[in-house]
């Protein structure tokens, strides 16, 4: 090769490079990208914190790591499969929710469906056992008339 | 003064039926109660029991940074030095020349080194090998199942096992000369007859 | 010479504690009431000798008497006399010291006045309560102890931390201490611990009158349910503002942007919360009319248990969590106790159901007494959630062998539409009458109220374009404001109508019926603090971008400009890295912040303190993060915008002026009484309460 043209080869490599630098640091992600992916997951190694607010080098790492894989065009589910696949289940912040881990989910249903049918049934036996009841099942009996009882309770009320 | 232990009051006609359902509901409550307990009792015993340091070495695959995998069962007859490690461990730093060195040393006599990686980055890994010239075996302990097994409660931990596949103990924290030395020497010097 | 006269009071205090429960059980059964007065006196007296105990240990922290092993582990010379002094809680031995000598203390204050009524149930309420602060004593003496030395054995590298010199060992004494950690070093620890003990030792009150009255059967009448109201209330209040200074103190330190995390340990404490706020509404309805006896008890007894739980979780590493101690002996003890008072407590309930029979009188399904069986639902459907997500990882391990974590995404998910519904049936129950409310008043009732925060809704919705989500939360928020302000107005014009003008009134109205209108206010802070989670949980915006110097990130109508850096030397032997931002509001200069990060040399530790600007509408919340070098060049800087959180910390104030209202003695004056066939019953004196 000829001196220009040795020349001109070099200035087109050293522009390619140039323009993929440039469309690279527009598509390097952000923090904020990072972060969206690091607040799902935890600290595999720090007890229970999230890995989007650790300290430690050990997350720093991970949370360089996501935004390497994320710049070669990683979707959110291939990171945070990659995360479950290399540290374990415990990564996740939500549990998966299948299998076992299915329970955490349909337990507080079955809780409180249960909560309130045993509500319903607790004021319904009241109720009955309301209208059963002996009137005379009294520990002490005011000796004023219904009436004025009456009375007295409307116009309380409407004090109050 | 009232007994400490009273029979059941009267109950009143139309409540009749209440001991039975209060029968099963008792046994559902107490049950409850005590699966509780028995599951937070469970928890405090494992919280603390240390690492598995006796008894059959735990099996397990593992696939290193090269591609090579090896399964603890099959080094059966032979020394084997698990050690624990990551890259952000400071402590692991200290003692990996020190490693390095004596797996070189006692490499012919059969000895076989595998570095478990824990919850690392493959590239600070990496760096890390490269760093301290590491020629033995090291993969990631992928979904931290073998530290798992092993109970490994934080790195560096290096675990001894025999020829004959069993446990002959833990090193907790960095090994420094001769410790390790001494410890090949004496599970190679085992004979089984 | 010092700590050997505090482990003799430690000592003396903790076989008081033991003579106390012991001697009470056997006074109650005899009969014989030379024996409690004999009980009563030991517990008053184990208080000052517990004190004497806590003021050396406070001393030593002080002065840094480095031969006992707890100044050496929470105290050091670069620590100021502030953080010296509240090292006491800064450790495993000093905080369970700590949390006795306030058990101590609650009961000898319960115990303090000469018993008039109620002498029945002294006996075995010094038993309970003693039993536990003796428990708590025990712990100390013979487990962690705040004056074990630190002892040296020749030849090794060995230290030994014992109350007692050990064969062959010498005492060992170094210069100086590790010193609190980072993170505990900060105003809130004056804060959060006391009065986080305060009401785990508070609620133990109403627990142990709620047991002496089963066991003497008193449970019959309703009588321990009035004795111990105050103190449930007392008990209540210090829970409540702990959760909201911890909540504060997380906010400040930890540099996560948010201040609840639904940690196990945060959530150990809310438990022990949710069903003592049920207690507190169940035994109103006991009082009232008789009903759910059986119910207050429970919880009651679930609340000392839960309290006592969360203790153990955070002392014993059972469940992981940030928060924890370093692992102890403690485990099996404590969980030998809770096992033990935990069933003991429902058995001896189950025993004495008979005791406990409600006047079971529901007459309409739309009252105040379904709101209140509602409420109770709601509460102990939280509790179970927030418990479930809690012990789930233990139990995930347990039965498939993989750990997993429940964070707070599940956590909003699961309690967000119970606390929800919680929220509402808090603004309408009070609408609701006892017995039967006519469904024609309530809807009158609450007719304004709901046009008034539909309409509000409607228009912060539009001016604002948020989340939908969020469109349901502040209609929430806005309609059970207004139904309580209502309730005020109603309150004030029927006295208005007397001629009184709309302030005296208002003073009138609180005085005569302390307890339902400080109980509004109570709600009202309770609506405050709400509306500071759901900022965070809904409408919480962050970003991150590294600057160089000059540069600006933006955030909303917020502008962040990077101004300078400084590093300097703190306090107490921590590295200081600065930054001075500027921060502009639609272009305007609004205030220089300035986040930190402090680096804690000896104990090799980062913590990020973060630049707060607050306004009653949001907060903005900066954090010089460190995920790459800071310099000119560049800085990391996280910016949240918080709204509604200066809502939450003003809720605080208001449930306390609440709580103060409510709880106000009533002193001499006539009280009305509620009429109502069968339930009236002649007070004796006219004080009443």
């Amino acid at each position: 090769m000829n001196k220009p043209r040795l020349l001109l080869a070099l200035l087109a490599m050293v522009a390619s490079l140039y323009t993929v630098s440039l469309v690279q640091a527009q598509n390097y992600p952000t923090d904020d990208e990072v972060n969206a992916i690091a607040k799902k997951l935890y600290c595999p190694v720090c007890p229970n914190t999230p890995l989007d607010v650790c300290e430690t080098q050990a997350c720093a790492d991970w949370r360089a790591q996501i935004r390497d894989q994320l710049a070669e065009g990683w979707s959110e589910e291939q990171v945070m499969a990659y995360f479950v696949e290399q540290y374990g289940e415990r990564v996740l912040a939500e549990p998966e929710r299948s299998g076992f881990n299915s329970l955490i989910w349909i337990l507080p249903i079955v809780a409180v469906a249960l909560g309130l049918f045993v509500a319903v049934q607790v004021l319904r036996s009241w109720h009955r056992a309301q209208n059963t009841a002996a009137e005379s099942a009294v520990d002490f009996v005011p000796d004023v008339p219904p009436e004025t009882l009456v009375k007295i309770e409307r116009e309380l009320r409407e004090i109050a | 003064m009232a007994d400490l232990v009273t029979k059941p009051g009267e109950l009143a006609g139309q409540e009749a039926d209440v001991p039975n359902r209060f029968r099963l509901s008792t046994l559902v409550i107490f049950g409850f109660v005590f699966g509780l307990l028995a599951l937070l009792g469970w928890g405090l015993v494992q919280v603390n029991s240390g690492q598995v340091d006796s008894g059959m070495a735990p099996d397990f695959t593992i696939t290193s940074f090269e591609g090579e995998t090896i399964t603890l069962s099959d080094l059966r007859g032979q020394v084997v030095i698990i050690n624990f490690w990551a890259s952000w461990c400071p402590p692991c730093r200290e003692e990996a020349p020190y490693l390095e060195a004596t797996w070189r040393k006692y490499q012919e006599q059969g000895v076989v080194f595998i570095g478990v990686d824990y919850v690392d980055t493959e590239k600070e890994a990496l760096a890390y090998i490269e760093e301290f010239d590491i020629t033995y075996f090291n993969g990631p302990d992928l979904g931290t199942r073998i530290s798992h097994d092993y109970r490994m409660d934080g790195v560096p931990e290096t675990y001894y096992v025999a020829k004959n596949g069993e446990l002959r103990g833990v090193k907790i924290g960095p090994l420094a000369p001769p410790e390790l030395d001494e410890k090949i020497e004496e599970l190679l010097a085992e004979q089984y007859p | 010479m010092l700590a050997d006269i505090g482990l003799m009071a430690l000592v003396v205090g903790f076989i008081l504690a033991v003579y106390a429960t012991a001697v009470s059980a056997w006074g109650g059964w005899r009969q014989e009431w030379r024996w409690v007065e004999s009980a009563r006196r030991a517990t008053l007296l184990t208080v000052p000798f517990l004190t004497i105990s806590v003021v050396i240990v406070t001393y030593s922290l002080f002065v840094m008497d480095f031969s006992l092993a707890y100044v050496v582990d929470v105290s050091s010379q670069a620590m100021s006399p502030f953080l010296r002094l509240t090292a006491l809680w800064g450790g495993q031995s000093g905080s369970v010291l700590f949390w006795a000598w306030l058990m101590s203390g609650f009961v000898a204050a319960v115990l303090w006045r000469k018993w008039d009524r109620d002498r029945d149930l002294m006996p075995y309420f010094i038993t309970v309560a003693m039993l536990t602060t003796a428990f708590f004593t025990g712990i100390v003496v013979f487990i962690t102890n705040p004056f074990a030395r630190l002892w040296h054995i020749p030849g090794t590298t060995e230290l030994i931390t014992a109350v007692f010199q050990p064969t062959g060992a010498v005492p060992y004494i170094p210069q100086d201490g590790q010193g609190l950690n980072p993170l505990l070093r900060h105003f809130g620890m004056i804060g959060h611990p006391p009065t986080t003990y305060l009401g785990f030792t508070g609620f133990v009150i109403p627990y142990a009158f709620a047991i002496s009255a089963l066991l003497t059967g008193k449970s019959r009448s309703d009588e321990w349910i009035r004795t111990s109201r105050r103190w449930t209330l007392v008990a209540w209040i210090f829970l409540s503002i702990g959760l909201v200074l911890g909540g504060r103190w997380a906010y400040d330190v930890l540099g996560w942007g948010g201040f609840w995390a639904w940690d196990p340990v945060e959530n150990a404490m809310l438990m022990p919360w949710l069903t003592g706020t049920a207690f507190l509404h169940s035994v109103m309805m006991t009082e009232k009319r008789g009903m759910l006896k059986v119910w207050s008890v429970s919880l009651i007894i679930l609340t000392y248990s839960l309290s006592l739980f969360g203790t153990f979780i955070t002392r014993t590493g059972v469940i992981s969590s940030v928060h924890s101690f370093s692992k102890s002996a403690l485990g099996p003890v404590f969980f030998v106790f809770i096992g033990i008072t935990f069933v003991a407590s429902l058995w001896l309930l189950f025993k004495r159901l008979d005791t406990l029979k409600s006047e079971h009188e529901l007459e309409s399904f739309l009252s105040r007494e379904s709101a209140f069986v509602l409420q109770n639902v709601l509460f102990l459907a939280i509790t179970f959630v927030v418990f479930l997500g809690t012990v789930f990882p233990l139990l995930s391990e347990l039965v498939t062998g993989t750990k997993i974590t429940v964070g707070p995404p599940y956590f909003q998910k699961a309690t967000g539409p119970l606390f929800a519904a919680l929220v509402l049936l808090m603004g309408l129950a009070p609408l609701f009458a006892w017995r039967k409310q006519a469904a024609s008043r309530l809807g009158r009732a609450a007719l304004a109220p709901l046009v008034g925060s539909v309409v509000w809704a409607g228009i912060w919705g539009y001016t604002h374009r948020m989340h939908p989500a969020s469109y349901f939360a502040l209609w929430l928020v806005a309609f059970v404001v207004m139904l309580i302000l209502f309730e005020f107005i109603k309150g004030i014009q029927a006295r208005m109508k007397r001629g009184e003008n709309p302030l005296i009134a208002l003073a009138h109205l609180m005085g005569r019926n302390r307890r339902r209108y400080g109980g509004y206010i109570i709600h009202l802070g309770v609506v405050m603090i709400g509306l500071g989670f759901i900022g965070d949980a809904y409408f919480q915006q962050e970003t991150q971008v590294a600057l160089a110097q000059g540069e600006s990130l933006t955030l909303g109508a917020y502008s962040l400009r990077f101004d300078n850096l400084e590093m300097y030397p703190g306090s107490d032997g921590r590295e200081v890295l600065e930054a001075t931002t500027s921060l502009f509001k639609n272009g305007e200069f609004v205030r220089t912040l300035k986040p930190r990060r402090d680096f804690f040399v000896v104990q090799q530790q980062p913590m990020t303190i973060p630049a707060v600007y607050p306004t009653p509408a949001e907060d903005v919340y900066v954090l010089l993060v460190g995920w790459e070098e800071i310099g000119f060049g560049a800085s990391t800087f996280r910016m949240f915008l918080n709204p509604l959180i200066s809502w939450t910390w003003t809720g605080g104030f208001v449930l306390i002026l609440g709580t103060l209202i409510a709880a106000w003695p009533e002193g001499r004056k006539k009280r009305a009484y509620a009429l109502a066939p069968g339930r009236l019953q002649p007070q004796p004196g006219l004080g009443g309460d």
